[in-house]
């Protein structure tokens, strides 16, 4: 296989997606009145008779006794009640929906707009949290309601539909086609079968024409089978059918504050589906869109949502003309095809400037440009050549007027001070350096207004006839017209390295300010000091309130803000809490919680939710303006960084203590090992070696008691090792023959009296185990054997082949165990109380039996005998530790 | 004969005084040295019979002493050594020491290891190739095997382990060696071969095959045979 063959991940993503989520399906009709309501219903009725819980989320029967009539077999969630500004509004219940959970809910109306107050301010986003949480939706919509068709419909029923819904929910739903031919439409129409009477005239005149209904009908026919043809696309994808597709196409769609650029959005859309290519809209950010004022902002911020919303990319890129902005970005996208608006500037604008388009054509060779005109949104519209509300007047400060007539005076003066001493033309130079200055500093119709003043000074001052406006030699005009044409000309210049130097201090300002930023949290040792500054920095640097949620054991809680008090409502608390569930923005400007006067921002690490940001303006205005967006997104990150940055020293720091707790632990224990038993040693010694020459009881007590001594400490170290985890297994093939008896000799002066009975079957495999650690084990078995068997009494060692490994048990003979606490005997420093079992002992020795035979993979059991006389400790070995040599090797 | 001269190397003080004691009780004569460089000094011209060597000294690595030791003199070195390390102990063997005594000890196995050790280095002069051990007698020159008087069948390969154990009566022969000489030409030295051949010459020639007294064990280390002194 392969590269190009390979599918994408995306269609892997999408398929994974959408496992685990419900599936919608959508009744797609050509008009209102075909009967996608009834459709619906009587499929959701047919489910419900199969066994499908289904239920009624919301319908809207506009009065059709049919329809009622199938709804009546139906369960039907009741509505939630709104009361907006003194109506009572009523609206589908989603919490209650989604806690009812059923497998199917029928919601009718996919386009309708919700009532303020609710969570998501239209139907679709309650249906997608509905197929998040699994429910299957069945749903009903006209084809004027898909975004990206809206403007084609508006084009030719002249009714432009406000409530729509992007092409991103049909793409990800089963299209069903609800379609009557347009005459039997109209005469249910007429028949009042449709709307309520009084609507329906109303809406004939408009809508319902033989023409529009035939054209709306072919929309919903294509669209369904442009859903079907990307459904069919992903399949060939996701399974990787070695089909072909456009998959080299991309698509740049460029966007301005102009009122008719959400329609080259949606033109974009269309070209993109048709050829199934990825598309962006970019907005090139100038000197000149940096003076726009909030109304152009908020238009542009609303066109690149409107292009996220209808499943493209959004970018903003900073140029110093459009131009370059759009080349530089048509070459990083590697895009094919280019949408642009046709140019609303006058001839004359474009004569002096040439066209953007043109340029474009001639320098981006390779990429298709498409030239669209610009549709206005609505009829009544917002002006096309609209000027922009601009923060400097073109006509400059008045003050420059008066400081270039000042200038042109003094010039005036002194010209005619040096008269005497200067020819006429070079008192004409002198009258460049007010049209300079003033070109230069105050624009260029302060320049041309110098250049206009000088010349009739000359002109009347110096030249003759002098006192007149009159010129006698035509030479002279020339001068005149130099002194205009190098107003002109400075003014260009000078305006143009203007707004290079403008777009240049902006981005250093921004930088600056990121970098200060920075500086300052990297100065911070403590998350709330940088929650702290975050708030008061970014409130600074934006103009704004802000607060900074975290969650917490309690909930989420305000940890920091930027002003004193900051008081938020349980809605505004309830747009946070989602942010912190989903890692999504919420609130005011984006698609989730809207009511809200605060913006709600996740700072995230990774996939990890560090905290929420919230932003509001003093005075309820949109918190973040669209040129805003990149620098909080990086004040944001900085701040996530901080906070991470914090997080991982303070791991680093509890890391760092416990290796240190471990270093004083193992220091300690080989202190203990060497200090102790370097002693032990002598003192057995030299007991064993007194009793040899003064046969004394005293000294076998002395002997005994060192031998215990130096088990206790044995044990103690052992102990430490299991706790420590840090066990290193030598594993190698024993003989349980040769590891019991060894226990056996090691033990044979503390199990003075018990005789030991030997029950080992000589032909059992041999085990795979660590030599000295299986001997620990045993030791303490055996001690704890003699311990608590009554004196004399024999210790039963037995090992035995079992179905599925191999069993080796050490029985004693005397009290037991107490009843039903017999598994309780492995645990650290457990002595058993309430029985007689209260000989001497530390309680570790079985502690360690268990850690070491867990440590080589085996089991520990403790049981009483079934004759109740004592107890049995086993220890399980599973087939895995079992060795078996090869037969041949043996009989040689 | 003249009492035979053993060096005792141990920085511990009372260590050494017992031993001393021990030593002079079974009449040797007990030469002392603290560091690893008085150990070396007194090898070489001390003339000790056998060398009683603690591997903790505190100005030498232990295993580079006893490479020193068998380079300067021929007397046999017995290890006292921890339990826990029985990687020191293998490695020391290989290295050339005799056998070991495990730390905390009864001062009459170090006798008894002694003893062992220095008969063997009489028997290496002119040895008989009989070694008895309980009932066991082992004729290594004949390769014949009796027990109370009866010839026993062995195979070739536990002969071969056998053999190996009884060429070093009484001392610990390590699992690679016995391996290494009954099974040349295994790539692999596999200890569970050696372990089921002794399971089966314990089968043929222990009083009680499940409570050894001829052929012992010695954990992670190798075998040792019980032979008479």
């Amino acid at each position: 296989m392969t590269q190009r063959d390979r599918p994408p991940p995306e269609a892997f993503l999408r398929a994974a997606a959408q496992e685990g989520r419900g599936k919608l399906k959508i009744f797609l009709g050509a008009a209102p009145g075909v009967g996608k309501t009834f459709e619906m219903l009587s499929q959701g009725m047919a489910r419900s008779k199969a066994g499908v819980d289904v239920i009624v989320g919301i319908v809207e029967t506009h009065g059709r006794t049919e329809t009622e009539a199938l709804t009546r077999g139906l369960e039907i969630l009741p509505r939630r009640a709104i009361d907006h500004q003194g109506h009572m509004l009523t609206e589908m219940d989603l919490d209650e929906l989604l806690a009812r959970r059923p497998q199917l809910a029928l919601v009718d109306e996919l386009a309708h707009t919700n009532a303020a107050g609710s969570r998501h301010p239209k139907r679709y986003q309650d249906v997608e949290e509905l197929l998040d949480a699994g429910i299957d939706v069945y749903s009903t919509v006209n084809i004027q309601h898909i975004e990206s068709l809206n403007d084609v419909v508006a084009s030719f029923t002249r009714v432009r539909v406000r409530e729509t819904v992007p092409d991103t929910i049909l793409d990800q739903a089963e299209i069903e086609v609800v379609d009557i031919p347009p005459a039997e439409l109209i005469e249910r129409l007429k028949e009042g079968k449709v709307y309520l009477p009084q609507e329906a005239t109303r809406a004939l005149g408009h809508f319902f024409s033989q023409s529009n209904l035939s054209a709306l009908r072919e929309l919903a026919l294509r669209r369904a089978a442009q859903a079907v043809d990307a459904q069919m696309l992903d399949h060939v994808r996701a399974n990787a059918l070695g089909g072909t597709w456009a998959g080299s196409e991309r698509i740049v769609v460029a966007v301005s504050e102009i009122a008719g650029s959400t329609g080259l959005v949606r033109a974009a859309k269309r070209i993109a589906d048709a050829l199934h290519a990825p598309w962006t809209a970019v907005h090139v950010e100038t000197a000149r869109t940096r003076q726009l004022g909030p109304d152009e902002h908020q238009r542009i911020a609303a066109v690149l949502a409107l292009a996220t919303q209808l499943g493209g990319q959004v970018a903003t890129v900073p140029a110093s003309t459009v131009t370059q902005g759009l080349k530089a970005f048509l070459l990083d996208a590697r895009a094919t095809q280019l949408i642009v608006g046709k140019s609303v500037r006058s001839r004359l604008f474009e004569m002096r400037h040439g066209s953007v388009v043109d340029r474009l054509v001639r320098e981006t060779p390779g990429v298709a440009v498409h030239v669209l005109p610009f549709e206005e949104e609505s009829p009544s519209g917002i002006g096309r050549a609209q000027l922009p509300s601009s923060t400097m007047s073109p006509w400059g400060a008045p003050s420059g007027y008066l400081w270039t007539f000042a200038w042109v005076v003094a010039v005036t003066l002194i010209g005619s001070g040096l008269f005497h001493i200067l020819d006429l033309g070079n008192v004409g130079m002198l009258y460049l350096v007010p049209v300079m200055a003033a070109a230069s500093l105050f624009g260029l119709r302060t320049g041309l207004f110098a250049g206009l003043a000088s010349s009739l000074a000359y002109n009347f001052f110096f030249l003759p006839p002098t006192g007149t406006l009159t010129i006698s030699n035509p030479e002279n005009i020339i001068s005149i017209f130099v002194l205009l044409g190098v107003a002109f000309v400075t003014s260009q210049l000078t305006s143009h390295v203007r707004v290079q130097a403008d777009l240049a201090a902006a981005s250093a300002r921004t930088n600056a300010a990121l970098a200060g930023y920075l500086r300052h949290l990297t100065s911070l040792k403590d998350p709330a000091e940088v929650a702290h500054a975050a708030c008061v920095e970014i409130a600074r640097l934006l103009s704004l309130r802000v607060v900074m949620l975290e969650q917490g054991s309690a909930g989420l809680s305000i940890k920091a803000s930027s002003h004193a008090g900051p008081n938020l409502e349980t809605m505004e608390m309830a747009a946070a809490q989602w942010v912190t569930d989903t890692g999504q923005p919420a609130g005011r400007g984006t698609g989730t919680l809207t009511a809200s006067d605060w913006r709600f921002q996740p700072v995230q690490a990774g996939d990890r939710i560090l905290a929420v940001l919230g932003l509001a303006q003093e005075d309820g205005r949109d918190p973040v303006r669209s040129d805003q967006l990149p620098l909080l997104g990086s004040l944001i990150d900085q701040t996530a960084l901080a906070l991470e940055r914090l997080r991982l020293e303070s791991e680093m720091r509890d890391i760092d203590a416990m290796q240190e707790r471990e270093r004083l632990r193992s220091a300690l224990l080989s202190s203990v090992s060497h200090d102790l038993r370097t002693p032990l040693t002598s003192v057995l010694a030299a007991a064993g070696e007194l009793r040899r020459k003064y046969p004394d009881p005293l000294l076998d007590t002395l002997e005994g008691e060192a031998t215990r001594l130096n088990r206790f400490v044995a044990n103690l170290l052992d102990m430490a090792r299991v706790e420590a985890g840090a066990l290193k297994l030598h594993l190698e093939p024993v003989d349980l023959t040769d590891a019991v008896s060894a226990a056996v000799h090691d033990t044979r002066r503390s199990l003075d009296g018990h005789p030991i009975e030997l029950n080992v079957a000589p032909d059992l495999p041999l085990v795979m185990v660590d030599p000295q650690l299986f001997h620990h084990c045993l030791l303490n078995l055996f001690d704890n054997a003699g311990r608590y068997g009554d004196p004399g009494t024999a210790i039963i060692v037995h090992a035995k082949r079992t179905i599925d490994g191999l069993v080796l048990s050490v029985i004693d003979c005397g009290m037991g165990l107490p009843a039903g606490r017999e598994a309780e005997v492995f645990e650290t420093f457990r002595r058993l109380e309430g029985s007689d079992r209260s000989a001497s002992g530390t309680g570790l020795g079985l502690a360690i039996v268990k850690g070491f035979a867990e440590a080589m993979g085996m089991t520990v059991k403790s049981q009483n005998r079934d004759d109740g006389h004592g107890a049995c400790f086993s220890i399980d070995f599973p087939e895995r530790l079992l060795v078996r040599p090869p037969e041949e090797t043996l009989d040689i | 004969m003249t009492a035979n001269r053993i060096l005792v190397v141990d920085d511990d003080l009372h260590i050494r005084r017992l031993l001393e004691s021990a030593l002079v009780r079974a009449g040797y004569v007990p030469i002392e040295a603290t560091t690893a460089a008085e150990a070396l000094e007194q090898a070489k011209n001390g003339a000790p019979d056998a060398i009683l060597l603690d591997l903790g000294l505190p100005d030498r690595d232990g295993l580079e002493i006893v490479t020193l030791l068998r380079q300067r003199c021929p007397a046999p070195i017995i290890i006292l050594s921890a339990r826990e390390s029985t990687d020191q102990k293998v490695a020391a063997l290989d290295l050339g020491a005799h056998d070991y005594v495990t730390k905390p000890f009864d001062s009459e196995e170090v006798l008894a290891r002694l003893r062992a050790t220095l008969r063997a280095r009489i028997e290496a002069q002119g040895a008989s190739p009989i070694v008895l051990a309980g009932t066991v007698t082992i004729d290594l020159a004949n390769r014949e095997v009796r027990r109370d008087g009866k010839e026993v069948h062995l195979t070739r390969k536990e002969f071969e382990v056998l053999s190996q154990l009884a060429l070093h009566p009484g001392r610990v022969v390590t699992h690679q060696r016995v391996l290494a000489a009954a099974w040349p030409h295994e790539i692999d030295r596999r200890i569970d071969y050696l372990r089921i051949v002794v399971r089966n010459l314990r089968q043929k020639l222990e009083a009680d095959p499940s409570r050894p007294a001829l052929i012992i064990n010695e954990l992670g280390v190798g075998y040792r045979l019980m032979a008479d002194n």
